[in-house]
């Protein structure tokens, strides 16, 4: 249905700010050419990601020199620790957007691989072998969102409402209110632990690692540039010869397999499976994935507004903790800071636009 | 579609690659259940029972969730016994009652170096690690309301002994019907642990006490801490044992619902009703004669305990090691129990002489 609405759409200004400063060679004069460069270079710093990075490099000095305890070693890698689940479903989650569908079930596919884990340990199963498992489980349960997805047709955000809940029931099914609790403090211990003497936690080497991953992946290689072309016009991008639905099926498996990833990492975390891990956590990764700059619509977006965005919410909320802010004002300023997510980059795009077409009858060019 | 199939390939052998190294790290054997290696901090320090309250420390109240009213109460508890103890006092804490959100509050207050950290768990395990680092940094973790791992705090403060939950329950029953005639209870969930211990209790008791003898409890149904549930429940208890005397509620929940159907319905007064509710939801249904007793502890009192145990351990008053004894302010003498667990006492009753004195 939404593809349909957006078959007759060009969406010109839309392609052209996926992040990547625009290739496209312009006519210019000799005498305008210095003039030129520099605004292409300016609008290269307004993109969206770019703010995101700014403000957030910005709010870190800001908060380091006036909140007490925040600037240290020790703090940064609570704030590490704290992003890194958000962190990784939204690597995985950019992607999704970024063809134009949403996987609302992540946080529950992390609610049931830990409650499986809990089981599957309780049963007498080695970690080393339920580690995997879990991780093949999360990806079992995105392939059947990516199943109903692309096999049946369904809008993904009716198929993952509905996963959302289905994942979480049969979390509670699995291990009810209780918890399991006795894992060996050798993982456990090494999911909270600092790299050497360093202040660097441990978890940072595969968020980096997977980080890496899917930054080169969307932004340069082919499969990058396809999800690009699957959100910005998925008509267009089959008749170009891209399998949209192979493409789209195998994100959500690869959002599962991170689901589960996370699931392993959190039920270690904090050393407790149970069915309500996670609980809620799909909508603050959505946030930080809008919030950095990925458009709901597909086509658009780029990894490093969406990590700074994760870096943002979280020192945000730590730093609000430190400074003795109140729970209540530090949910109204997140939600704040979510609703300008969203408002923001359509603001700013309308400003823009509005620029050039001033800028184009001064100069007496036609774009 | 030519070019999307060793697209797929390359993508499949990315996400195959991590699951396929460490299945193979699984082959080399593994950790299973009951190999864990143990550990955790263990108190070496010793007690000065006759050593003064220190002043100035700094306390931090962390509840299970925030803008919740038993917790409300509790702080309130705790700022007065802090305010007398001339220390600095905060309330923080997460709005959604999940462990994971209490973990993040934890470090910051660690970092923050508060000397006594006051806190109700939102599970037993989760927060051992973070608990573990803060008591490293020095400071003393007194758990309340609801405990974690005895070997990650040091001290815990308990409501009451369900022991004596079970009995104070029955007792008002009793006296409520002249130990005579049928009794049912209307629980929260079938596997809530509070509760099935409280049952336990006035099972044994009903059958050896000699002063119970007449009193036969007909039926054990559960509302699920759900307020339809829990009211239809107590319709379907009424229609189905046409000669109940009394319903014991174990759970404020419960006891609320079924307050609300028999004040409307024909056996107000005539079938009592008691357990564990709170003086505010229970006003009404006491002023208006459908209750005449209940019970609770008293949050507010207990928030003033946790806070003197957490001051009398960080002056060294007490380590936590049992058969230790120290003043509480205006509540008295406390011995500290088996695994550090100091016990406030008997349930407080309410009745129409005394609710109006309790705001919570």
């Amino acid at each position: 249905m939404s593809d349909d609405a957006r078959l007759g759409e060009a969406r010109p200004s839309e392609r052209e700010s996926t992040g990547k400063p625009p290739a496209r060679a312009l006519p210019a004069g000799p005498a305008g050419d210095a003039g030129l460069r520099l605004r292409e270079a300016a609008r290269a710093l307004a993109t969206w990601d770019f703010g995101v990075v700014a403000v957030t490099v910005g709010f870190l000095v800001v908060a380091s020199m006036t909140v007490e305890h925040f600037g240290t070693a020790r703090n940064a890698g609570y704030i590490i620790l704290d992003l890194a689940p958000i962190l990784l479903l939204a690597l995985t989650m950019t992607l999704i957007v970024t063809t134009g569908e949403i996987d609302l079930s992540v946080a529950s596919t992390v609610g049931l691989t830990s409650a499986a884990m809990g089981v599957m340990w309780n049963g007498g199963m080695a970690l080393e072998t339920i580690m995997p498992v879990a991780v093949l489980l999360g990806a079992a349960l995105g392939a059947v969102n990516g199943l109903f997805v692309t096999g049946f047709g369904l809008p993904s955000l009716a198929v993952t409402i509905g996963t959302l809940a289905l994942y979480r029931g049969l979390a509670y099914v699995l291990l009810g209110d209780t918890a399991v609790a006795d894992w060996p403090r050798l993982f456990t211990g090494w999911t909270l632990g600092r790299i050497g003497d360093s202040a660097i936690p441990n978890v940072l080497v595969p968020m980096a690692v997977l980080a890496v991953i899917c930054g080169v992946l969307l932004h340069a290689t082919p499969v990058g540039r396809s999800i690009y072309a699957a959100g910005a016009n998925p008509i267009a991008a089959s008749y170009a010869g891209i399998a949209v639905g192979r493409l789209k099926f195998w994100l959500y498996v690869a959002s599962g397999a991170m689901a589960g990833l996370v699931g392993v990492l959190w039920t270690l975390r904090y050393s407790s499976a149970r069915a309500d891990n996670a609980a809620g956590l799909e909508l603050t990764v959505i946030a930080v994935v809008l919030l950095g700059g990925v458009s709901i619509f597909g086509g658009k977006g780029a990894l490093p507004g969406v990590l700074a965005a994760v870096v943002l919410l979280v020192s945000v909320q730590n730093a609000l903790r430190l400074a003795h802010v109140s729970t209540e004002a530090l949910t109204v300023v997140t939600g704040s800071l979510l609703i300008v997510a969203v408002l923001a980059p359509n603001a700013l795009g309308a400003l823009r636009t509005a620029l050039r077409r001033r800028r184009t009858t001064a100069t007496g060019r036609t774009a | 579609m030519k070019g999307s199939k060793p697209m797929n390939r390359r993508r499949l052998t990315l996400l195959t690659t991590p699951v396929l190294a460490a299945a193979m790290l699984a082959a080399c054997g593994g950790t299973t259940q009951g190999e864990d290696d143990g550990g955790g901090p263990a108190g070496g320090a010793s007690a000065d029972p006759n050593a003064d309250f220190e002043t100035g420390l700094t306390y931090a109240m962390l509840p299970k969730s925030v803008n919740n009213p038993y917790f409300e109460a509790s702080s309130a508890g705790a700022e007065a016994a802090v305010n007398a103890l001339g220390g600095e006092f905060e309330y923080t804490g997460p709005s959604d009652a999940s462990a994971s959100s209490q973990v993040s509050y934890i470090d910051t207050l660690s970092q923050q170096a508060t000397d006594v950290l006051l806190l109700s768990a939102n599970d037993p395990n989760a927060l051992c690690s973070s608990l573990e680092q803060a008591r490293a940094g020095g400071t003393v973790v007194v758990t309340f309301d609801s405990d974690v791992d005895p070997a990650c705090r040091d001290l815990f403060v308990s409501q009451v002994d369900s022991a004596e939950v079970g009995l104070a329950l029955l007792e008002m029953a009793a006296e409520q019907i002249d130990a005579t005639g049928e009794i049912a209870i209307l629980s929260a969930t079938a596997n809530a642990t509070n509760q099935n211990a409280w049952i336990d209790v006035m099972e044994a008791e009903l059958e050896s006490n000699t002063s119970y003898a007449d009193m036969e409890l007909v039926d054990v149904v559960y509302g699920d801490d759900e307020d339809e549930k829990s009211f239809s429940e107590t319709q379907g208890l009424l229609q189905a044992h046409p000669d109940l005397k009394a319903i014991i509620s174990p759970t404020t929940v419960g006891i609320a619902a079924a307050a609300r159907y028999l004040s409307g319905s024909e056996y107000k007064g005539q079938v009592a009703l008691t357990g564990l509710g709170t003086p505010n939801q229970m006003r009404e249904f006491v002023q208006d004669g459908t209750v005449t007793e209940f019970a609770l502890w008293d949050p507010t009192a207990l928030g003033e305990l946790a806070a003197y145990t957490g001051a009398a351990a960080a002056s060294g008053i007490i380590t936590g090691a049992e058969g230790e004894v120290f003043t509480a302010g205006d509540l008295g003498e406390y011995t500290v129990g088996a695994d550090g667990v100091v016990t406030l006492g008997p349930p407080t009753r309410f009745n129409a002489d005394n609710i109006d004195d309790f705001d919570f």
